[in-house]
This record gives structure tokens, C-alpha cells and sequence, in this order.
């Protein structure tokens, strides 16, 4: 438990929904795959190696600015729980878990900064993964951030880099800029008109792809779509994160025209949808997490159209990190079995939907308009 | 299931709309869909990197296919087994199969040259050196441009202390 202390609040700035468009954008990543000279990296790498870059990044950590004061959890010494927050979290992608049921390889590592939204992978598929995650909408400030911490560390570290090639990875989809930048949209009216098919269409036509909310491999769950670069080399840093936010500025407009017509042409079917959701959240005793992303989207949908005062975006987002099964372990503080956990995330739900989300439309004829209620 | 345009029965294309606030799917087969001009082709999966690889094929590849034991000198990778996994194992691995690789990034990337950040390890040559001022020089009108003084401040001292002692 000590270990897990220092974890226990890091990493979710991302949630404070406070960037541009928050409500349709749950938050900006943007991460550069490096690799250092000398050694072998991914499946290739060998004891020694893994070990000698985790001994670099620990011995240089502190005189790069933004890292000076981060954690360097090894994974290896984490329990298995803390490992499944930090992937809860983001922090660390299910290739640097390693195989199930066998402990992480040896050198697997996550510097986490505790003062800025930034964060290292070592030892994943490429010797570090750099990333920053942060919410809403802000793919400028998010680059200009890891490009900082980039240039430092590569002063530090003699980084893999090939006069024509760029910077090398063990993945050829990444070399050149090693640049991957993400948005994670919520995007429920564009799915209920089945524009969607269109979007994600048009998305391969112009150089983008889209995963799910846990990235590579993972399902779209919850009308959750995450937007990124398909390409890493032949364009610069900033022709990718400028190229991708005009694409994702022209989706949230189909998004916002696809709720209007939702509204328009639906209301009370549009309506009624959001207030289930709504009643269920808000009453249900068990809730699988797949249930409760289905139900969290249509609420989702409904405080962006400010169909449900007084709950704000901000709830709506925690509830999504804090009723994942290993964060509801945490709380529990101890295992859970899939049918436990089910009862402890409707328990959770219904807490924070009655301590920071009131909503009380139809009956508070007291005050004639339904006015938003001040929440907690 | 029937298809309710031409009682055919092979309904395939499922269309749901919202029509005065009731929602109703219609059941059609394929031509009467097209006829009512619907798309109905489906979303194109993303080529796994693996076919990428298949598709090095003997006439335009040969080198590949007559060297599959060709290996790498620093971390004895074999070009059969980068087909196999996709994956690189080192940093030499890239001069090793420059020439393989070459070709696969332009069916991947359209092209195989790196135009964005240029690092400089300490035993850089002039031109290299020249290429990094380049990108600084155009990361600060940037920053100018979009009026991120700070950013551009340092990009600034970093262009100075790049650039050679006169």
C-alpha cells in the first residue's frame, strides 16, 4: 500500500473538464516514441538493456525540469492492482503490463511528474514513450508541452535518430516524428443519426484513424471515438497536431449540427433517452461498466444540452475513472468479485449523482422554470 | 427478412431514422437500397501492418525475398523474422535493411523522409546542424505568429546556442 500512495491523486488533471469544448472532448494526449542508441528495444531488448535505460532515465531525471521531481515507479515492485489504476488511468498502455498472470518484465517503468501533466513509459514497445493528457480540447498547448520536455531529455539522452528516417522506433508506423496525437471524443448524436459511418469513413481519407478509449486494440464503448495521426513521417510536429485539431474542430461541428437535428426532430424520443439514463444511474443497484458507459453517455449527452441542470461535465468524468474495477478495489480496499463490483460502482454512482448532481426538473414547480440547482 | 420495397427475401441494409419525433427502420435488400441511393458499403478496416509486409513481393522487393537470413550486426534480427513480427529490434536494424525499409515506409508513410524535429547528438555534422536551425528558425516564426512569447523566447536563446561561433 505504501507504493500506491503516491499514485493515489497523480494523473487525473485530464479530468477537471476544463479545456476547450469539454463536454465533447474528454481530453488531448499527445506522445513521442524515442528510442536510445546502443540498445535493443521491444521484444528484442534483453535483460541488460532494459535495465541500462531505466539506470539513464534515473540518473538523468533530475536535471530535466519537467521530470525533476517526478515518481519512477517500477512496475515490477507495484501490486497488481496499483498496475491496473495506472492503465485505468492512462498512464500506462496494456503492452507495458506485459502478459497477464506473469509479473512486468524487468526495467518497465512510469515516470510520472507530480506537478505537470506529463509522463514517461519505459521499456514499452519503444525505450520511452513521452506523453502529456490533457482535458478537453487543447492539442497546441499539449505539444508545445512534451516538445519542451523532448528537447530536455534529448540533451540528456543520446537519443536513436537517422538523418533520413528521423527517430527511429521498433515499429515502422512510428518512425520519423514518433508522434501520436489523440483526442477522445464523445460523439452519441453522430452515432443515433449513424452519421458516424460517414465521420470515421472520411477519417482514413485524410490521414486520421480513430480506437477506442483504452487505444490501440481496445472497443468503442460509451460513444467514445479516439481520434489520431495514422502517419508519423513525411510531415512536422506541428503540420500533425494542426492537421488533426482542423479535422476534430469539423467533427464536433457534425456533432453539435447532428444534436440539433436530434432536438429538432426528436425531441421527446432524444428527451426521454437522456432521462432513463439518467433514472437508471441514479437508482440502479448493480451496473456492469459496459451498462454504465452506455447510461453515462446518454447523461453525458443531456448536460451538454442542458437537458439535466445542476450535474456538471466534471462529475460525469470522475464517475468514468473512479468505477473502473481496479479503482473501485482501491476504495474497497480490497478484491472484488465481478458481481461485487457491479453493486460497489451502482453504490458509487448514485453518490456522486446525489451529492453533485441534482436534478429535479417537472416537480420544483416552486420556482416555475426548473433553474439549476447549485451542486456540491 | 423480408425486404419491404420488393418483397425479396434478402433484406440486408437496415436503415433507422427519426421521422415527426417516431423512430422507424426500414428492412431492404441491397439493390433497393441503392436504388433509394443509400450507402451501403461498410467501413474499410485499417491494413495491419503485417499484410503491409506480405505484400513486399518478390518482383518489386527482390533483395528481401533472396536475403530472408540477412541479419541485422548489432542484434542478429533477421529480415524473415521482421516480416514476421513488424516489429524492429534496434536502432541498427534501420541501416541494416535501409533498403527494405525504404520501401515499405513510402507504402506506409508516402515517402521516407523525416521532415520534422532534427536532433543533434554531440558528434553531429555541419549539416545536420544547418537542418535543426532550419526547423528552430521555423518553430519561432510559428511561435511569433501565434503570438507564444515565452515559447518563442526560448526558442530564441536555443537558435543562438545552436548556431556556430562566428
Amino acid at each position: 500500500m505504501s507504493e500506491m500512495h503516491s499514485i493515489r491523486d497523480f494523473g487525473l488533471a485530464w479530468l477537471d473538464a476544463s479545456g476547450e469544448y469539454a463536454d465533447i472532448v474528454l481530453s488531448t494526449r499527445v506522445r513521442l516514441a524515442r528510442n536510445l542508441q546502443g540498445h535493443a528495444f521491444g521484444p528484442r531488448a534483453r535483460l541488460n538493456d532494459r535495465t541500462a535505460v531505466l539506470n539513464q532515465v534515473h540518473s538523468v531525471s533530475s536535471r530535466v525540469e519537467l521530470v525533476r521531481t517526478a515518481d519512477i515507479q517500477e512496475l515490477r515492485k507495484l501490486d497488481a492492482r496499483s498496475r491496473r489504476i495506472l492503465l485505468e488511468r492512462r498512464l500506462a498502455s496494456i503492452d507495458l503490463m506485459g502478459d497477464s498472470g506473469s509479473p512486468p518484465a524487468p526495467g518497465t517503468a512510469v515516470v510520472l511528474a507530480l506537478d505537470r501533466p506529463v509522463s514517461i513509459m519505459v521499456n514499452e514497445e519503444d525505450h520511452l514513450r513521452l506523453q502529456t493528457l490533457l482535458s478537453g480540447l487543447r492539442l497546441r498547448e499539449a505539444w508545445n508541452l512534451l516538445d519542451s520536455l523532448d528537447e530536455e531529455l534529448g540533451e540528456e539522452l543520446p537519443y536513436a535518430y537517422h538523418h533520413e528516417f528521423g527517430f527511429l522506433t521498433s515499429c515502422p508506423t512510428n518512425v520519423g516524428t514518433g508522434l501520436r496525437a489523440s483526442v477522445l471524443m464523445h460523439l452519441p448524436a453522430l452515432v443515433l443519426t449513424k452519421e458516424i459511418v460517414k465521420v470515421l469513413q472520411g477519417l482514413s481519407q485524410v490521414g486520421l484513424t480513430y480506437r477506442g478509449l483504452y487505444g490501440e486494440g481496445s472497443e468503442v464503448v460509451g460513444n467514445f471515438f479516439q481520434l489520431s495521426n495514422q502517419t508519423t513521417l513525411g510531415k512536422s510536429e506541428e503540420d500533425l497536431v494542426d492537421h488533426l485539431d482542423r479535422i476534430v474542430r469539423q467533427v464536433i461541428q457534425y456533432e453539435i449540427h447532428a444534436r440539433q437535428v436530434l432536438l429538432r426532430d426528436a425531441p421527446s424520443v432524444t428527451e426521454d433517452k437522456i432521462w432513463r439514463a439518467y433514472g437508471l444511474l441514479r437508482y440502479a443497484r448493480s451496473l456492469s461498466f459496459e451498462d454504465l458507459m452506455n447510461l453515462l453517455s446518454g447523461v453525458r449527452l443531456g448536460t451538454s444540452l442542458k437537458l439535466l441542470p445542476g450535474l456538471r461535465v466534471y462529475s460525469l468524468n470522475k464517475i468514468m475513472v473512479f468505477a473502473q474495477p481496479a479503482h473501485l478495489e482501491e476504495a474497497a480496499g480490497r478484491d472484488l468479485s465481478s458481481a461485487e463490483s457491479d453493486v460497489h460502482r451502482a453504490t458509487l454512482v448514485r453518490r456522486i449523482l446525489s451529492t453533485e448532481g441534482v436534478v429535479t426538473p417537472g416537480e420544483d414547480s416552486h420556482d416555475g422554470n426548473g433553474a439549476p440547482e447549485a451542486s456540491g | 427478412m423480408k425486404c419491404e420495397n420488393c418483397d425479396s427475401d434478402n433484406a440486408v441494409i437496415h436503415l433507422t431514422q427519426i421521422v415527426d419525433d417516431e423512430m422507424k427502420t426500414l428492412h431492404l435488400c441491397d439493390r433497393c437500397a441503392a436504388e433509394k441511393g443509400l450507402e451501403t458499403s461498410t467501413v474499410p478496416m485499417n491494413l495491419p501492418l503485417t499484410d503491409f509486409l506480405a505484400n513486399m513481393g518478390p518482383e518489386e522487393r527482390s533483395p528481401a525475398e533472396e536475403m530472408p537470413t540477412r541479419s541485422c550486426s548489432f542484434c542478429a534480427l533477421t529480415l524473415a523474422e521482421f516480416k514476421k513480427a513488424g516489429r524492429l529490434g534496434c536502432p541498427h536494424c534501420w541501416s541494416s535493411f535501409e533498403e527494405q525499409l525504404r520501401g515499405l515506409l513510402r507504402r506506409i508513410h508516402g515517402g521516407s523522409q523525416h521532415v520534422g524535429k532534427v536532433y543533434l547528438s554531440p558528434d553531429s555534422s555541419v549539416s545536420e546542424r544547418e537542418k535543426r536551425l532550419d526547423a528552430l528558425r521555423r518553430k519561432l516564426q510559428r511561435a511569433v505568429e501565434l503570438e507564444e512569447f515565452e515559447r518563442a523566447a526560448n526558442l530564441r536563446d536555443e537558435i543562438r546556442a545552436t548556431e556556430p561561433v562566428a
